[in-house]
């Protein structure tokens, strides 16, 4: 069995996935800041959308898509003396759209009316799987930059765990479509076939001629970088499959996220994608499970008043008054047996999910959310060698 | 807060993980109870709404879990057909071939009309009262907003045509209070208390949709009244924790360990929930949902978040 420092050690690229709320963003961070430290050379964390203190801890509040080093302030407040660099970047989905359009553009005047069409706005502001395409886009071009040693993405909330992999796959599909040509084809040529004209007429119907024709102009105006993207596309996909490309599955032990995460770690099997590890997170600690102590809480919260009494009247300083002494002995004994069940469900989930990856890990419940660089380095001890 | 249950149309929100299709289909689940013709609507269809009810898997043609409550799946390219032929009443409907091939085409290129597909057919069940009660367990945070927003998003993209004049009812619909709400269910940690708040600020500013009630899951209980908690100190401290091991015969170190996790979780989860109480605009009512300390989330599970709502709906 291996560790995330061995992976991290020998790879490139490191995209942090599973289902929402269970730590993604978090984990991509605290790995990011321990290869940095550990291992050295430069490494970034590309992150989307991270919460506010998580941006705090790694001093980005005030940045957006450009790169930014992490001080070594930070580390050195941490008491940490770093090996490399820790760079992060937040990804902005807009912008990374626009410097596309502005790369890929045949012209200023086609560049200018792309970004001009109200539908680009929509499409590239709103549509999720546009958010997911770009993601990957911008871990493509900086990769390809070669600025860093080793990058940690951090994967958007997808309604779908797997759609953001195949996102650089429908773009190619979606430009070199033949339905696209088919709908701009009448509005070039103002002659309907008669195999388009049902649809188009139910298209009309319900969305009105102008707005179809907005669709249109925005389509030839687009096609006019059709090579570069599919190319593009193709490209993107190419490097996930690499085997310099790890995917780390990050998942809490509730039953929804391990679903995603199980079905995830199927999916990426099912492609040519290389699934490195499995990090659990907020995992209750072992001693919830320990069968001695089972017995003891179940005394605690079966006989209390009876074990408040002995115990008060053999301790030589004060504890309490019994009755509170009895109250208290029986809510630590239920509150136990609480966390058991909870804890042996969770145990199960996680034999679940151990039984394909080389690596997995685990971090613990932190006390205290994570603030600062130094939580991120210990929530990243936690799951570093095993 | 009796009111929540008698709108026509809940939007059931919230961050991903927080437990949304649980509290959904507890809402269900008590609103049936109460006599109410309920559907339930999973919106993402992961099967995640028949797992937490263990009903059959869900599909658009809603069927019957327990009396009283249906549950379906959306599904945008049925909702089209559906649409074309009970709205349009498009009579080449058979000619244009087989729909899937150029609907993905359509709905990714036009914006908003995956959206309006599913907004449009939640409206219609409210309008059209085949349920008295609509409660649908809505996209994560940041896609519903999008998806409230789409009527009013389209009927100012779209001047001219059929789907505006539909607009206009649907965007009436949602903006009525007495029949439409968001629930935004949330959970006391600091990423869902951040984006339920974010999320309150944004259907308030960039839908018509009012928030109807915030419900935060998983509370964990308060483990020690007044007064107990130094008597647990003194407990913890080494002379009186052999005493106690004596007493009962057995290693304690484990079981004290385990009340000191549940005070200290408590206590981190109480900050967030003290800042989503001086935060949160106090008009919206908040409901709170307690941990379940369950071996399984099936209908049980589900059952007794229900009970609770219903508890904390007063009726």
């Amino acid at each position: 069995m291996g560790s995330l420092e061995q992976l991290l050690s020998a790879r490139e690229i490191v995209v942090s996935c599973g289902s929402g709320g269970v730590g993604k963003t978090t984990t991509a961070a605290a790995l990011g800041a321990m290869a940095a430290s550990r291992l050295g050379g430069k490494v970034l964390v590309l992150t989307v959308d991270p919460a506010r203190r998580l941006a705090n801890a790694l001093g980005l509040e005030q940045f957006g898509n450009v790169e930014t080093r992490v001080g070594s302030e930070l580390f050195e407040a941490a008491g940490e003396t770093p090996r490399g660099e820790l760079w992060a970047a937040m990804l902005d989905t807009k912008e990374s759209w626009d410097g596309l359009v502005h790369a890929h553009a045949p012209d200023e005047e086609t560049r200018d009316a792309i970004l001009a069409n109200p539908l680009y706005q929509n499409i590239t502001g709103k549509f999720v799987q546009s958010h997911d395409y770009i993601a990957m886009e911008r871990l493509y071009e900086i990769h390809g930059s070669g600025r860093y040693d080793l990058i940690i993405v951090d994967t958007p909330p997808t309604r779908n765990a797997i759609d953001f992999l195949e996102a650089p796959e429908r773009m190619a599909d979606f430009f070199s479509s033949r339905l696209l040509r088919w709908l701009i084809a009448p509005y070039r040529s103002r002659l309907v076939s008669t195999a388009t004209k049902p649809f188009y007429k139910v298209a009309d119907t319900i969305l009105g001629a102008q707005f179809l024709e907005d669709i249109a102009e925005f389509f030839i105006l687009f096609q006019t970088m059709y090579d570069g993207f599919v190319e593009r596309a193709k490209a993107v996909t190419r490097l996930l499959e690499d085997r310099r490309t790890t995917f780390v599955v990050v998942s809490t032990l509730e039953p929804a996220p391990v679903r995603e995460a199980d079905y995830f770690i199927e999916a990426l099997a099912g492609r040519s994608f290389h699934l490195g590890a499995v990090v659990l997170n907020k995992v209750l600690p072992d001693y919830l499970l320990d069968p001695a102590a089972d017995t003891v809480a179940r005394r605690l919260s079966s006989e209390p008043t009876a074990l408040a009494d002995a115990l008060v009247g053999a301790a030589e300083s004060p504890v309490g008054d019994p009755a509170v002494v009895a109250r208290v002995l029986q809510e630590v004994g239920d509150s136990y047996l609480n966390f058991r069940v909870v804890a042996a469900r969770e145990a199960e989930q996680r034999a679940e999910l151990a039984r394909v990856p080389d690596v997995v890990a685990a971090a613990p419940y932190f006390d205290r959310d994570i603030a600062d660089l130094g939580g991120l380095l210990a929530m990243g001890e936690s799951i570093w060698s095993n | 807060m009796s009111g929540l249950l008698d709108r026509k149309l809940l939007f059931v929100t919230g961050k991903g993980g927080v437990g949304k299709t649980t509290v959904a289909a507890a809402l269900g689940l008590a609103a049936a109870s109460l006599g109410k013709r309920t559907l339930v609507c999973e919106v993402d269809a992961k099967g995640n709404l028949a797992d937490v009810l263990e009903a059959e898997p869900t599909a658009f043609e809603p069927s019957e879990a327990s009396p009283g409550l249906f549950l379906m799946a959306m599904d945008t390219e049925d909702s089209l057909k559906e649409y074309l032929s009970l709205q349009l009443k498009v009579p080449m409907l058979a000619r244009i071939g087989p729909l899937a091939r150029t609907f993905d085409f359509v709905a990714t290129a036009a914006p908003g009309v995956k959206e309006i597909l599913t907004v449009g057919k939640l409206c219609w069940e409210a309008r059209e009262a085949n349920y008295d009660l609509v409660v649908v367990d809505a996209p994560a945070s940041g896609h519903v907003v999008g998806q409230l927003a789409a009527p009013q998003a389209i009927g100012e993209l779209v001047k001219v045509g059929r789907v505006r004049d539909q607009t206009a009812w649907m965007t009436d619909i949602l903006g009525d209070p007495a029949q439409t709400g968001a629930v935004i269910v949330s959970a006391p940690e600091e990423m869902p208390v951040t984006e339920t708040l974010e999320l309150a600020e944004r259907i308030d500013g960039e839908t018509n949709v009012e928030l109807a009630a915030v419900i935060v899951n998983r509370v964990l209980p308060e483990l020690f009244g007044r007064g107990e908690e130094e008597v647990f100190d003194r407990l913890c401290e080494p002379a009186a924790a052999a005493g106690l091991e004596r007493v009962v015969d057995g290693p304690v170190e484990a079981v004290l360990a385990g009340a000191r996790l549940a005070v200290t979780l408590r206590r981190s989860r109480t900050e967030h929930l003290d800042r989503l109480r001086a935060e949160l605009d106090p008009r919206v009512p908040t409901m709170y949902v307690p941990y379940l300390f369950t071996r399984s989330f099936g209908r049980r599970a589900t059952g007794t978040i229900a009970e609770s709502l219903t508890d904390e709906l007063g009726y």
